[in-house]
């Protein structure tokens, strides 16, 4: 009996880490921005919804294979980001941060309303049935392998763009000194931009990874927006390692909570780790001063 | 006494004599949501205007009402008792979740990012209990056999209607007896600067932790009436961060830093979402959230002190010029 127990345990486990590569691709999204342009953006989880909906068209309706489909949709994204910056923040650059906050917010109800208003509230999914891995009795589903995969790729990518290249090191310089880089030559606000394209291509990806997970409806952004926000803060907001550590942290709880009861309580047990984990480390599992 | 003195008295009777005047349902319902969200989006002002911005008073609301009805309908026991125990659970939540940030200084986008993360989860626990709370479906109270009085349950519009007026006249009460407090020279120094203000001598922690509790306290006394009102609460309708974003949203339209901000954007919001469920028929699902959040994302970038702030400045141009 308890061998059987100990399987479940280590597969819960093992899909936990899984989890927790979409997670930290969603967290390392949300630190860039906020590093960067001093800026949380809480409709991100929406943009992720926008790019499942249009996985979804592109494949269901333009028949593109999903290979095809996935690169058009992190481009898609990543102009959304662009956008988003061009059109509400950048306006709102000087303002009191609460107001560009609550500037996303108001960018959240459009885009579930915009969504809803034009692909209806029905679920949908993108019929793309991928098969469970089978290894030592236990089961993994291959979304999630691929998912976990292409998260950590993703990942690797922006590390090396953000140390090999010029505009990657030009966003560290500015996430380091806000008001020095524009003094050293440095055009912020083309920075600024590329910063949240990037972001938003973070999202794409994301969005083209949980789009075999999940179903897809204009408020799936609920689903995993809160515990991303929840990630950031805890591994410290624009931390990226800690961010990083936070996301696997997070998912592992998730998924042994959800397997002694239901996925809610796994939330729900996440965030009381979380509140436990302010009185402990309030400032961020790896503590930056700032 | 001056107009000034005079004139909340005035409109106040004017607002009792209203429904024994005029009776037509529709429009007293309307009235009576507008002035239970009034309520609710004055206490989220209070918070608010002190720059403790909080998207987790869905949550707040979500256990006021969602305390009450389950209290009524598993233990039989009155909202009379019901709603202040929903009351004080929805300051102990506050109390947990906002002691620790205000303690270790957890400002700003943190703190936004936490009350977000709170009305999150209460979310997740109304619908993760769905044996109990009926989850996403909503949940209704027990229609009572007995004493409407004691089950605080009216068919008539008009009692509801004098119920909310009241306690919606109690919150701008609050809210004046805040601004006119020291506290609220405390708290403004607060949002100024920290470090000054507990330089200044001001317990910093003990102050901000007073604001969230009375706001909190609030905010699910408005989520009880809500319940008891409406007879039926679904997690979307009362928690959760789409009901904190609408508060958000309304105080900002309406002006944050004035007492009859909140209730002005009330007014707005309601009227405007009615207009647009009747105007679109059923075809208007999403409709009504588009027009908030563009409204909402065009007011912060161009009208960042609401309809009535904006009025008023304008109305006393050489005074606190500058300011704020």
């Amino acid at each position: 009996m308890s061998e059987i127990f100990d399987i479940y345990l280590l597969e819960a486990m093992v899909n936990g880490i899984l989890l927790g590569g979409v997670l930290a691709l969603l967290a390392l999204g949300l630190n860039l921005i906020f590093g960067v342009i001093d800026v949380t953006w809480i409709c991100y989880a929406e943009l992720v919804m926008i790019g499942m909906y249009g996985m979804y068209y592109l494949v269901q309706y333009f028949g593109l294979p999903y290979y095809a489909a996935a690169p058009i949709t992190i481009l898609l994204v990543a102009a959304l980001g662009a956008l988003l910056h061009l059109l509400v923040i950048a306006p709102l650059l000087s303002a009191p941060p609460v107001n560009q906050l609550l500037a996303t917010g108001g960018v959240l109800f459009v885009l579930q309303s915009v969504a809803t208003v034009a692909f209806g509230i029905d679920f949908r999914n993108l019929g793309i049935r991928l098969p469970v891995l089978q290894f030592a009795e236990m089961h993994f589903s291959y979304s999630r392998l691929l998912a976990f995969a292409a998260a950590l790729i993703g990942m690797v990518l922006v590390y090396l763009f953000m140390t090999r290249t010029y505009v990657g090191t030009a966003i560290r310089a500015i996430s380091q000194d806000r008001h020095i880089m524009p003094l050293m030559g440095v055009d912020t606000r083309r920075i600024y931009v590329i910063t949240s394209a990037l972001g938003g291509a973070l999202a794409g990806l994301a969005s083209c990874l949980l789009v075999l997970q999940y179903d897809i409806h204009p408020f799936v952004g609920l689903s995993f927006g809160p515990i991303t926000f929840l990630i950031c803060v805890l591994g410290g907001l624009g931390n990226f390692v800690g961010g990083f550590v936070a996301a696997f942290v997070f998912a592992e709880i998730i998924s042994l909570g959800g397997l002694f009861s239901d996925l809610e309580w796994g939330y729900v047990l996440a965030f009381a780790f979380f509140i436990v984990m302010m009185f402990i480390r309030p400032a961020g599992l790896l503590a930056r001063r700032s | 006494m001056t107009i000034r003195q005079l004139g909340p008295w005035i409109a106040g009777a004017a607002l009792i004599v209203l429904p024994f005047v005029y009776r037509e349902p529709y429009h007293l319902h309307l009235m009576i949501l507008i002035l239970i969200w009034s309520f609710a989006y004055t206490s989220w002002s209070m918070m608010g205007r002190f720059n403790l911005v909080s998207l987790g008073h869905g949550g707040f609301m979500g256990v006021g009402a969602y305390v009450t009805a389950l209290l009524w309908n598993h233990l039989g026991l009155s909202p009379w008792l019901g709603i202040p125990i929903a009351m004080s659970a929805a300051a102990m939540l506050a109390v947990i979740v906002a002691y620790p940030c205000f303690r270790f200084r957890i400002t700003g986008h943190y703190f936004v990012l936490v009350t977000l993360a709170l009305s999150g989860i209460v979310l997740q626990v109304i619908t993760a209990t769905r044996d109990h709370t009926g989850g996403s479906l909503g949940y209704t109270p027990d229609r009572t056999r007995g004493s409407h009085l004691l089950a605080l349950q009216f068919d008539d519009k008009l009692t509801w209607y004098l119920i909310a007026l009241g306690v919606w006249a109690v919150g701008l009460a609050i809210w004046n007896w805040v601004d006119r407090s020291m506290d609220r020279y405390a708290l403004e120094a607060i949002s100024e600067d920290e470090d000054a203000a507990a330089a200044a001598g001001v317990n910093v922690t003990w102050e901000k932790l007073k604001i969230t509790v009375i706001s909190a306290l609030m905010t699910s006394l408005a989520g009880a009436l809500y319940c008891q009102y409406q007879m039926f609460i679904s997690p979307d309708t009362v928690s959760g961060i789409s009901v904190s974003l609408q508060m958000v949203f309304a105080v900002i339209v309406g002006g944050l830093y004035v007492s009859l901000g909140p209730t002005v954007g009330a007014v707005i919001t309601i009227l405007l979402a009615e207009i647009l469920r009747v105007g679109f028929g059923t075809k208007a699902v999403g409709w009504d959230n588009l027009v908030y959040g563009v409204l909402l994302v065009v007011f912060i970038i161009f009208l960042p002190k609401g309809i009535l702030g904006s009025i008023l400045e304008r109305m006393k141009p050489q005074r606190k010029k500058g300011k704020m």
